[in-house]
């Protein structure tokens, strides 16, 4: 149990008068509260959701009151393992609670009563922030109009899980790693870090994308004959790699992970999702991509048919796209097209 | 494009009026081929029904979300399995049937997954329809607009061959109506209807 914690957020277009058009935008593995825009100080520090979200984009933050938080746990700035543990004056390290995506929607939902929000019009998420938008409406069903669920799924599945662990395991036993508490000995487990987002990008881009952007092109001309780096993708991954271990904290990411495993709403129901969405009052987008392998579309439909079962309002598109898993954060028209037309019906509700 | 008004609907599309007078207020509805998200949002008008429709094409997909008719994106080619069994009280299948590949299997799902099933399609026995074949030509018309060589249509019909068809697959009729234009065509409507619309259930 933490003893209190602090969450980091952003704003962007204006609440209205009865607080009808709050957006409530929930992040991934990797993302946080800067969604959207960029800094008066840090013009290339482009928020990470920019193509949908601002003033004209599909979430306009001309009609739209825009949220964007960073989870408890996380690493840029709410209370996560490298914050100061009061009660020690050190970094919570290994002693940060593991959070679930139930606990992280709690803590949304305080963020709301903070900023006398009853009622979300919509609460939008890929991936693991899809999941968190599934759980509004079924911890606080009356709390949220519309649910969008983007390259989401209900669960995760067997091998979806031994990603994360494969994850995990780079950091675990990374000899950086110091159980957790690496902070105190001045190093970062980067070794551990790296490998398990470069594991990651693999399962997030597609075969064909790779194939495209990468194909077998050589850094030179020539092999090296040696393990130095002779091809581009493996370049462009120790290059992702090393960015993301250079500002991402190890202990959030193994936090993140095994909240994604974690999450389940139909365990609890003798894995019948249908009764799980019982509950729901929301009306759902969902949206999946067709080269995502890693939140396949049928994950998607397993959502759309328990939806269907309960008879709540829901749509569903399963957009062509070449991106795989990262396709949910591309500029793409018709992945565009669907979701201005979802937001400009919302928006009706509160303008009519 | 975003909203229609009934009475318009219904000039242009006479089989919707059809289709509305058979759905009680209330009831559910599976609108497979939805195209645009019309005639969901016409019955939601005229009958305030719990509908849902299927579409293939994305640009359909924003047209029906514009509609405000919620549609589910998928193939009917590949059977309606992410529909549970008697979900719904109304399927409907509009001026689709001529151009769907596994046409009986898809009927057999119709009645799996609704109470009832709604069918129009476009009758090939109309005397046009002969008339053009007479002539040595494939009929085109305002029903069947398209070009042998363009037309998605592959397993056109005529209202005897229909019946037939559910006869054969203890599929029975319970209403039918057809059309030429807006009016009612009553004697003999497998020469002198143009579009036919059928309402049918499992036989027991």
């Amino acid at each position: 149990m933490l003893p209190s914690y602090e969450l980091i957020y952003e704003t962007y277009g204006t609440l209205n008068k009865d607080k009808s058009n709050a957006v409530l935008v929930c992040h991934a593995l990797s993302g946080h509260h800067h969604v959207a825009g960029y800094y008066a100080d840090d013009p290339k520090n482009v928020g990470w959701w920019d193509t949908m979200i601002g003033p004209g984009k599909p979430i306009d933050t001309q009609k739209f009151f825009v949220i964007g938080l960073n989870n408890l746990g996380g690493c840029h700035g709410s209370t996560g393992p490298i914050s100061i543990n009061p009660e020690t004056e050190k970094p919570y390290g290994a002693s940060f609670p593991i959070v679930t995506v139930e606990d992280w929607v709690k803590s949304q939902a305080q963020l709301a009563d903070k900023l006398g929000i009853n009622q979300f019009a919509a609460i939008i998420g890929g991936s693991l922030g899809g999941m968190q938008a599934l759980q509004w409406s079924l911890a606080y069903p009356e709390c949220v109009r519309h649910v969008l669920a983007i390259a989401s799924a209900p669960r995760l599945t067997a091998q979806n899980i031994a990603f994360n662990d494969v994850a995990r395991n780079a950091i675990l036993t990374d000899p950086n790693f110091y159980g957790g508490n690496y902070y105190e000995h001045g190093v970062v487990p980067a070794r551990g870090l790296r490998l398990a987002r470069m594991l990651g990008h693999i399962t997030y881009l597609s075969n064909d994308a790779m194939a495209d952007k990468f194909g077998r092109g050589l850094r030179s001309d020539k092999y090296s004959y040696s393990y130095d780096i002779d091809f581009e993708i493996e370049s462009y991954l120790r290059y992702q790699g090393d960015k993301f271990a250079a500002y991402f904290d190890a202990n959030s990411y193994l936090l993140m992970t095994k909240a994604l495993d974690y999450f389940d709403p139909a365990r609890e129901y003798n894995d019948d999702l249908n009764k799980a969405f019982a509950v729901a009052r929301a009306n759902f987008l969902v949206l999946s991509f067709t080269t995502d392998w890693r939140f396949a579309p049928e994950r998607s439909r397993a959502i759309v048919k328990a939806l269907l079962h309960n008879r709540l309002k829901v749509s569903y598109a399963e957009i062509t796209s070449t991106h795989g898993h990262d396709s949910f954060l591309m500029q793409h028209t018709h992945y565009h097209d669907v979701m201005r037309a979802y937001f400009d019906n919302i928006a009706r509700e509160f303008t009519a | 494009m975003s909203t229609h008004d009934h009475s318009t609907l219904a000039a242009t599309r006479p089989d919707f009026a059809a289709i509305a007078a058979w759905i009680p207020k209330g009831a559910s509805v599976l609108d497979l081929g939805c195209g645009d998200g019309s005639l969901l949002r016409y019955l939601q008008g005229t009958s305030k029904v719990q509908g849902y429709g299927v579409e293939i094409s994305d640009e359909n997909i924003v047209a029906c979300i514009r509609n405000q008719v919620d549609v589910i994106q998928g193939d009917l080619e590949s059977g309606l399995s992410g529909f549970e069994s008697n979900a719904f009280d109304y399927v409907i299948l509009s001026q689709t049937l001529q151009a769907t590949r596994h046409t009986e299997p898809l009927m057999q799902e119709m009645l799996r997954v609704g109470r009832e099933g709604i069918v129009s399609f476009p009758n090939f026995g109309y005397w046009r329809n002969r008339m053009n074949i007479l002539q040595g030509n494939m009929p085109v018309s305002e029903v069947l607009p398209y070009q042998w060589y363009d037309t998605p249509n592959v397993h056109l019909c005529t209202l005897h061959d229909f019946e037939t068809f559910c006869h054969d697959n203890k599929m029975s009729i319970l209403a039918r109506r057809v059309m030429t234009g807006d009016s009612e065509i009553k004697l003999l409507p497998n020469l002198l209807g143009s579009t036919a619309v059928y309402r049918f259930k499992r036989a027991v």
